[in-house]
């Protein structure tokens, strides 16, 4: 019974996802059968090809876009990482006035999402001078909550024993951190590469269309987006698209499933 | 932070609150290297979280174009919101429509699914849960779902039940009303089985399994009364961050909406709090107002989960 549950929900989760798959490699025909065929028949690469016809004809090389979202996933996530272990740390493993009122404020801010504070964001941005430029993006994100809380609740685990060793041994703080607490919390990074990764690679979507207007600096989903609105006939070429943008987070997961699995295990809150 | 200690430090001598206030200044000279590296994030977030909601609290009260100083109105706001704005009103229908049916739906989802595939061996567990996550980690993938409710026979669903000779002829599902707002929730507990997913998951695989031994001495006799009695209650704090992850998104919705239903949506049957927001935000630029619109957004997103974290406390008892 129980089984019977998990393969209807099991189908209705990868049924799209396949629908993706096989798509993507349809041929022009295929896609324009009718009634159409869920898999694919024959399949071909001309969707990629034609992807790539398509996006080396639109002014803004597809290059561009396609750096636009890498930058904007690496730059960050890799802030989001460095600097949020750095404030984790002392939360999860010192005593000073103000850190209960702090880890209060970022849990109470789990309780809310960015869409509460993009109106005030955006005057923000204007005031900063980050409109229409990546760091509209970048900068909110690497002060995500969700990053510093889960690395914070991970470092709590760490024996105190191995702190005060090097403390004997006359380590600041920020060398504790870097040489003893960053090698020890690896699966929390990897769980914190995947979350901000994730919400930045489609980020071009959501805050990328509020923050940023100009073409050049727009992301590949923006670009897809424009792709499909060419009705049944870009099928084709979209689907291909979808699939390599989905293949990379789906990629890191895959490689960082047991590490994220160890951090969620500390990601309770006690009441 | 600093400058209240500061402040706070400069009454030495006056009253009991000054030695402790003295004590806790000198405890924060010396964590210095601390504060130094809490001070880049909290920086940030404090910038983009903190401040912009005590803001728009702020400037809910006024009227703001962006270009001139805004100009106080009082309640005004508010008062237009629920009173003469009938699109908000429809927005806020569909938003509680939306947190009622997929923030609890995805949520018990999350933990029953989570609770079946714990006990698979360790390769055929980690299958599962990829595949239940990567709806939730594909990102703007969701928009295959226009292509399997189009609205032409080339539409999978229109086709698939076209065949079967169900419907005559082709159903217009984005264009209307009655459909669009189940498809939208359709699609909302596609994307849900995120975050909360994985912490259950890890939940149930570090939980004690002593645990279980004890409660069969104690007469525990069948997987819901372990389930109830033994798993639930040493879950709670994973079940108190699920509940706050679910929550907050499920009240959230937008970008499914506008994407699959259009913007603005036929007769607003896709229209949520966010999207009106994002109307008067970022196209009318009415910004008092569309603060005044994230202030009540805020507020029910807060108290939401607040009422829950009560209810949970009591699981298991």
């Amino acid at each position: 019974m129980l089984f019977l549950v998990l393969a209807a929900v099991g189908y209705f989760m990868a049924m799209p996802l396949v629908f993706v798959i096989s798509n993507a490699f349809k041929p022009i025909n295929e896609i324009l059968k009718f009634p159409p065929d869920f898999l694919v028949k024959h399949p071909t690469l001309t969707n990629f090809t034609d992807l790539y016809h398509l996006l080396s004809g639109s002014w803004v090389p597809f290059t561009r876009y396609l750096f636009n979202t890498f930058f904007i996933a690496i730059a960050g996530t890799a802030g989001h990482v460095l600097i949020a272990s750095m404030a984790a740390y002392p939360l999860a493993k010192r005593k000073f006035p103000g850190r209960a009122m702090l880890f209060s404020v970022v849990v109470l801010s789990l309780m809310f999402s960015a869409t509460v504070t993009q109106i005030t964001n955006y005057m923000t941005m204007s005031w900063l001078g980050f409109l229409d430029t990546h760091w509209a993006v970048i900068v909110p994100a690497i002060g995500s909550s969700l990053g510093l809380y889960l690395m914070k609740q991970f470092m709590e685990q760490i024996p105190d024993a191995l702190l005060e060793a090097a403390q004997i041994d006359g380590c600041s703080e920020f060398r504790i951190f870097w040489n003893v607490v960053m090698p020890v919390v690896r699966p929390a990074w990897l769980t914190l590469i995947i979350f901000s990764f994730q919400g930045l690679w489609g980020a071009g979507g959501a805050a990328g269309s509020m923050y940023i207007y100009s073409e050049q600096l727009k992301t590949i989903d923006y670009a897809l987006g424009q792709i499909l609105a060419g009705g049944i006939i870009r099928t084709g070429p979209s689907m291909a698209a979808t699939l390599l943008l989905l293949t990379v987070p789906i990629l890191i997961f895959v490689l960082s499933q047991s590490s994220v699995i160890q951090t969620m295990s500390t990601s309770g809150m006690k009441d | 932070m600093i400058p209240l200690v500061k402040k706070a430090s400069a009454g030495t001598g006056r009253g009991p609150l000054a030695p402790l206030l003295a004590r806790k200044w000198k405890e924060a000279k010396r964590s210095k290297a601390l504060y130094a590296m809490l001070a880049p994030f909290f920086l940030i977030f404090f910038t983009f979280t903190v401040l912009p909601v005590c803001l728009s609290l702020l400037v809910s009260f006024t009227d703001f174009n962006m270009l001139e100083f805004p100009q106080w109105v009082g309640w005004r706001n508010y008062a237009q919101l629920f009173v003469r704005d009938d699109v908000f009103l429809i927005a806020l229908k569909n938003t509680l429509i939306f947190a009622a049916v997929t923030g609890p739906v995805s949520y018990v989802a999350c933990f029953v699914l989570a609770w079946i595939i714990n006990e698979f061996p360790p390769k055929l567990r980690a299958f599962a849960t990829l595949v239940f996550y990567a709806p939730a980690l594909s990102g703007s993938a969701f928009i295959v779902w226009t292509l399997l409710f189009s609205s032409d026979s080339y539409g999978y669903i229109n086709a698939f039940l076209l065949k079967w000779h169900l419907i005559l002829e082709p159903i217009l599902w984005l264009k209307t009303p009655k459909y669009i707002l189940p498809i939208i929730i359709i699609v909302q507990l596609w994307l849900s089985l995120g975050t909360s997913f994985l912490a259950f998951i890890a939940g149930l695989q570090s939980m004690d399994k002593n645990l279980f031994e004890a409660g069969a001495i104690d007469g525990i006799r069948n997987r819901w009364q372990e389930l109830w009695f033994i798993t639930l209650p040493s879950m709670r704090p994973m079940l108190m961050f699920g509940a706050v992850i679910q929550i907050t998104a499920s009240f959230g919705v937008a970008e499914v909406a506008t994407a699959l239903a259009g913007f603005p949506s036929v007769k607003y049957a896709g229209h949520t709090i966010v999207t009106h927001l994002m109307d008067y935000g970022s196209i009318r630029f009415e910004m008092g107002y569309a603060s005044a619109i994230a202030t009540v957004l805020f507020a029910m997103m807060l108290g939401s989960n607040l009422i829950v974290r009560r209810l949970l406390a009591k699981v298991g008892e």
